[in-house]
């Protein structure tokens, strides 16, 4: 493989993850006036994600009797049940990559082998599945009308910034877009939330 | 003589046997933080308790981490996969960030140039997040403000919606055949239940064995060319 595809894929990695690196930072930041800076930090740096951490830290405190997560918990038995309620209640994925990996790769294998075309379509279905799911999602609050509206319209923006980047990448000839398009656009459809959310009233 | 035994011989058989011990370490180092804690403390905290705590939880991400692994596995590819589950963040972050690799090397997930890209760009991801972590968490008093500010905050509110927009439509335009069933059940899922929000990792295999069955049948109608349609993670164009 060339060595300059691999310096592009690390560099369009690392442009990529620095936005949504930032929303983790605020996780950890808001975790934090709950239960203080290292567990928040260390939680969110490994497996596990914002959507996770909080609802887990939630249920565990709520299980100790404490219903406010804006106050520090200061009781070390409160502390130390978040802490392994946040450890277990996310092991389930780690647990089945290390002793099932194997066998559904070898799965895997066994379906390109038998039927190309039927893996090709396996592959295809689980990369749309997973983006029909998330951009679906964005429906969810429509019913809440023009603010429930705010993550399409971001959307739409994303996708114009994107097709204007795909004619620029096939008509202009302009190849370091290939790799960092996604990334630009990504930001730019974060910028235009700030004015959307103002005008659509969010 | 246990050392020649133990050798792995090729590279996945290398990648499962060192993704397997460094897992088992990384687990390891997980439990060991509120062991940590409660040796530290000498607070153990009741069991009963621990449990109620994880039934507010663990029935859906449970069930959310193991779906993840039959779906996210055959896009991450080996070493991506063990890296990605070690350092989390898999929907928001590792898989979008493997996908904008591929598609813009050209390159089909399962290849050897697929294991090797999807690899370099969830470790470059995993590093470029814990370093923006900690050197935020370092200069959290001029971050801080910043981060939090209320003009700021719809722009972090919307990371989703900023990347599936771009991604789906360079997804979409591939593929627009296999992608209009699912999209159109997920979008109708989502407006006439919008409390399945909280459950979108669920909805994730669902959301791909409807792709499945309607390409299955497009395919035996003759509607789906495989080589022009379903295309999806080869092709070139943003």
């Amino acid at each position: 493989m060339d060595d300059a595809v691999i310096r592009r894929t690390i560099s369009a990695s690392a442009l990529f993850t620095v936005a949504p690196a930032l929303a983790i930072l605020i996780g950890v930041i808001s975790l934090s006036q709950f239960l203080g800076l290292p567990l928040p930090w260390v939680r969110l740096s490994v497996l596990g994600a914002l959507t996770y951490e909080l609802p887990a830290a939630q249920s565990a405190a709520s299980a100790m009797g404490i219903q406010s997560t804006a106050t520090l918990v200061t009781d070390p038995q409160v502390f130390s049940a978040i802490a392994w309620v946040m450890t277990l209640g996310i092991l389930s994925g780690i647990l089945v990559v290390l002793f099932g990996l194997k066998k559904i790769e070898h799965g895997l294998d066994r379906i390109r082998q038998k039927d190309a075309k039927k893996s090709s379509l396996l592959m295809d279905s689980l990369f749309l599945g997973m983006i029909c799911a998330f951009t679906g999602l964005l429906f969810a609050d429509i019913q809440q009308g023009l603010p429930g509206m705010i993550p399409i319209a971001v959307a739409l923006v994303s996708m114009i910034l994107m097709a204007l980047c795909g004619l620029m990448i096939r008509r202009l000839h302009v190849k370091w877009l290939e790799q960092y398009a996604l990334p630009l656009c990504m930001l730019g459809g974060m910028i235009a939330a700030i004015p959307l959310t103002q005008l659509m009233g969010g | 003589m246990a050392k020649n035994t133990m050798k792995p011989q090729t590279y996945t058989e290398a990648t499962h046997f060192y993704g397997r011990l460094w897992t088992s370490f990384a687990i390891l180092m997980f439990l060991m933080i509120p062991m940590a804690v409660s040796v530290h403390y000498n607070a153990w905290p009741p069991l009963t308790d621990v449990l109620r705590g994880l039934m507010g939880v663990a029935p859906v991400f449970w069930t959310v981490g193991v779906i993840e692994v039959f779906t996210y596995a055959p896009m991450l590819g080996t070493g991506g996969t063990y890296l990605a589950f070690v350092t989390g963040s898999l929907s928001s972050l590792k898989v979008p960030c493997v996908l904008n690799a591929l598609d813009a090397a050209g390159v089909k997930p399962g290849t050897e140039e697929g294991e090797a890209l999807s690899t370099i760009a969830v470790a470059t991801s995993s590093l470029v997040t814990t370093l923006v972590i900690a050197l935020g968490v370092f200069g959290i008093g001029f971050l801080q403000p910043i981060l939090e500010n209320p003009v700021l905050a719809p722009a972090f509110d919307n990371i989703m919606p900023a990347l599936m927009g771009s991604l789906a439509l360079v997804y979409f335009s591939k593929n627009w055949k296999l992608a209009l069933t699912p999209l159109i059940c997920m979008i109708a899922l989502f407006v006439c239940v919008p409390s399945l929000a909280g459950s979108v990792g669920i909805l994730v295999p669902v959301s791909a064995l409807i792709a499945l069955g309607a390409g299955l049948l497009l395919q035996k109608a003759g509607l789906l060319d495989s080589k022009k349609d379903s295309s999806t993670t080869t092709d070139k164009d943003a």
